[in-house]
């Protein structure tokens, strides 16, 4: 599947869509389905993302997992400090 | 210490009042953030991999008390209690809202300091050597220069959209503790046949995808001619560094392909016109400088014995103290690679160059208190108190320990440079910090055996963990989505730079950590006496370790 990702324009904080606005959980987010990049083009002219793209992701039983590591390390938090990670099950095996 | 004048203040300030208007207007919406993200960048905001990144300018790395006290309070109140000391001298922190940086620069313009010119293609803060005006070794204190340095180059009209980015050391001594040749202009000051003090230009070196040394492109500069010179060293570049390639735009790329000799006419042509322009500033500004950074107020007639009667003080001593010009005082260096002794006996390595808000308030008190207010900041990710009473060595240690910050590793094979790496960074590759922790932790136990050993690891081609000068360096890379790293021998920062060459194929996570700890005792069976790893390896060369390595 396809996701799409960005960064809060005020906070910074990474931010997935989950097809009515956005959420700090990639396990909220949904299919970009084909109107990835019209929507990725509306939200950040309406600044409510910033520097918005699609990533590549598997669902499972087990949630949402991008593909990449870079996006498994932006949902889930730094690997060696996973204390600030947002989603209490984070561990290194999951996030790697 | 430097303090700013009106100008210096009104400058800041300045600055921090335009970015809380561009700030408003782009979350307002009347700034794209195409037009925006030049200007964050330009107060050193970068939009990172978690969050924004704020990247804060430490001149020469020196700070004072107060000064440092502010960082850890803006850990607190701005990030998520934690600040990452960088291989620049600088610090940065990694969780930033937008919304809250007019007010972080307003906090750090109150204790004059600023994020300018730590992003974008402009000369970047200016490095030094972190014993500046302490070292026994040095000709004299290269911190006025580089202060004359910061000056010119601070909103330089011409040097504010350079082909690249543009990096700047001073140093004053033989011993080179800055990495001075892996710089854009590296500046040794010397002593000529006659006795003048002058400075040696060093062009063109960096470390990056393209490592170089940098050449001697002259020899003897006479010390009020050095912004001329340096003036010159910059137009030349800027006027033919090429633009068409972020990867050959570097000054490096221009040296080598200019030629040495004919890089070094032009930038003659070039200083001969300037000199008719009699841009240098005047002497009165430079000696009001030097009057900031007369020394301390050191007593006469203390002690020079230290009581080692405590084993583990007396290994804190060896390891992390230098010797100070003046008698009865030391260089202490805080040790930012923590290594804590575990209940089960293991070692648990922490993060390089990261400190809590409390320990770097810890350390702004201690400075206060044993080495008259003042802290460097080395591109070894560790700190330094510049000038400790002997005799007051035992209660800083104490002080140090009970703040976990006396780990007794300087220069040894836990005392490892890493990079943010893939997990902090949006251009890495591969991570950098675990691996760190890895070798640390594996490596422990034969640390004070193996002696000195410069590890450095970056997590992309970008080298910002300086793996080009490893004595052992580590670089991560991408293969096919999974991280991989490069194991390379032989670099060097010092007087007698080199750069590290691959030994062969990558390895995995755990494999690297195997791949050092061969090395390691490969060197152990093959040293001779009073050899430190890099000699061994410049001995026998690369083949029989690799041999060791890979056989």
């Amino acid at each position: 599947m396809k996701i799409i990702t960005g960064n809060d324009l005020k906070t910074g904080a990474v931010i997935w869509w989950t097809g009515q606005g956005w959420s700090l959980h990639v396990n909220e987010a949904v299919e970009a389905g084909e109107d990835g990049a019209a929507t990725i083009a509306a939200e950040e002219a309406a600044r409510r993302v910033n520097g918005a793209y699609l990533v590549d992701a598997t669902q499972d039983a087990d949630g949402i997992r991008p593909n990449h590591i870079k996006e498994r390390i932006r949902a889930l938090g730094p690997t060696v400090r996973l204390d600030l990670s947002l989603d209490p099950s984070a561990t290194p095996a999951k996030v790697l | 210490m430097y303090l700013y004048d009106q100008y210096d203040q009104a400058m800041v300030d300045a600055r921090v009042a335009e970015f809380r208007d561009q700030t408003r207007r782009r979350i307002e919406g009347t700034l794209s953030e195409e037009k925006f993200r030049p200007l964050r960048l330009q107060n050193g905001l970068y939009l990172q991999l978690h969050a924004y990144m704020l990247r804060v300018a430490v001149p020469y790395g020196t700070l004072s008390g107060a000064q440092m006290k502010m960082l850890g309070d803006i850990a607190d109140k701005y990030d998520r209690g934690y600040g990452h000391f960088t291989t620049r001298q600088n610090i940065q922190y990694n969780w930033i809202k937008l919304e809250d940086t007019p007010d972080l620069l307003a906090d750090l313009a109150s204790v004059e300091m600023h994020a300018i010119q730590t992003s974008g293609n402009c000369i970047r803060n200016i490095s030094s050597d972190q014993y500046a005006g302490a070292a026994t070794d040095e000709l004299i204190d290269p911190r006025p220069y580089a202060e004359l340095l910061r000056q010119w180059s601070s909103f330089h009209p011409e040097f504010l959209a350079l082909p690249r980015k543009f990096k700047i050391c001073v140093i004053a001594s033989e011993t080179d503790r800055a990495a001075m040749r892996l710089h854009d202009i590296g500046i040794r000051i010397v002593k000529n046949d006659a006795g003048e003090i002058g400075c040696a230009f060093y062009v063109g070196g960096g470390m990056g995808r393209t490592p170089i040394i940098a050449p001697l492109v002259k020899e003897f500069v006479p010390l009020d001619q050095l912004i001329t010179y340096s003036e010159a060293c910059l137009r030349v570049y800027n006027r033919y560094g090429r633009r068409d390639n972020k990867y050959k735009a570097r000054i490096k790329i221009l040296v080598h392909e200019l030629g040495l000799e004919e890089y070094r006419r032009q930038v003659e042509e070039e200083f001969a016109h300037l000199q008719t322009l009699a841009i240098e500033p005047p002497l009165a500004e430079l000696e009001r400088i030097k009057t900031y950074f007369a020394d301390p107020a050191f007593e006469t007639g203390l002690p020079d014995e230290i009581d080692l009667s405590n084993a583990n003080f007396a290994k804190w001593v060896k390891a992390n103290t230098a010797p100070h010009k003046a008698a009865g005082y030391a260089i202490a260096t805080i040790s930012l690679k923590a290594l804590t002794r575990q209940e089960d006996g293991s070692v648990k390595a922490g993060i390089p160059g990261d400190a809590t808000g409390e320990q770097i308030r810890v350390m702004a008190d201690l400075a206060k208190r044993y080495s008259f207010d003042e802290l460097r900041v080395t591109h070894t990710q560790n700190i330094v108190l510049p000038h400790v009473r002997k005799a007051d060595l035992f209660a800083l240690w104490q002080a140090l320990v009970a703040a976990e910050l006396a780990t007794p590793n300087l220069d040894d094979v836990t005392d490892i440079i890493a990079c943010p790496g893939l997990d902090y960074c949006t251009l890495a590759n591969a991570r950098s910090i675990p691996v760190a922790q890895k070798v640390a932790e594996r490596m422990a136990p034969k640390a004070e055996e193996i002696g000195e050993l410069k590890l450095k690891i970056s997590g992309c081609i970008n080298a910002c963990g300086h793996h080009h000068a490893g004595h052992i360096g580590i670089l991560g890379v991408d293969r096919k989505g999974v991280e991989n790293y490069q194991l390379l021998l032989g670099g060097c920062e010092g007087a007698d730079t080199s750069l590290a060459s691959i030994v062969g194929p990558g390895f995995n996570e755990d494999g690297i950590v195997d791949a050092v700890e061969k090395a390691t005792n490969f060197y152990l069976a093959q040293r001779q006496e009073g050899e430190r790893f890099l000699d061994t390896y410049r001995r026998l060369g690369m083949a029989p370790f690799k041999e060791a390595i890979y056989g």
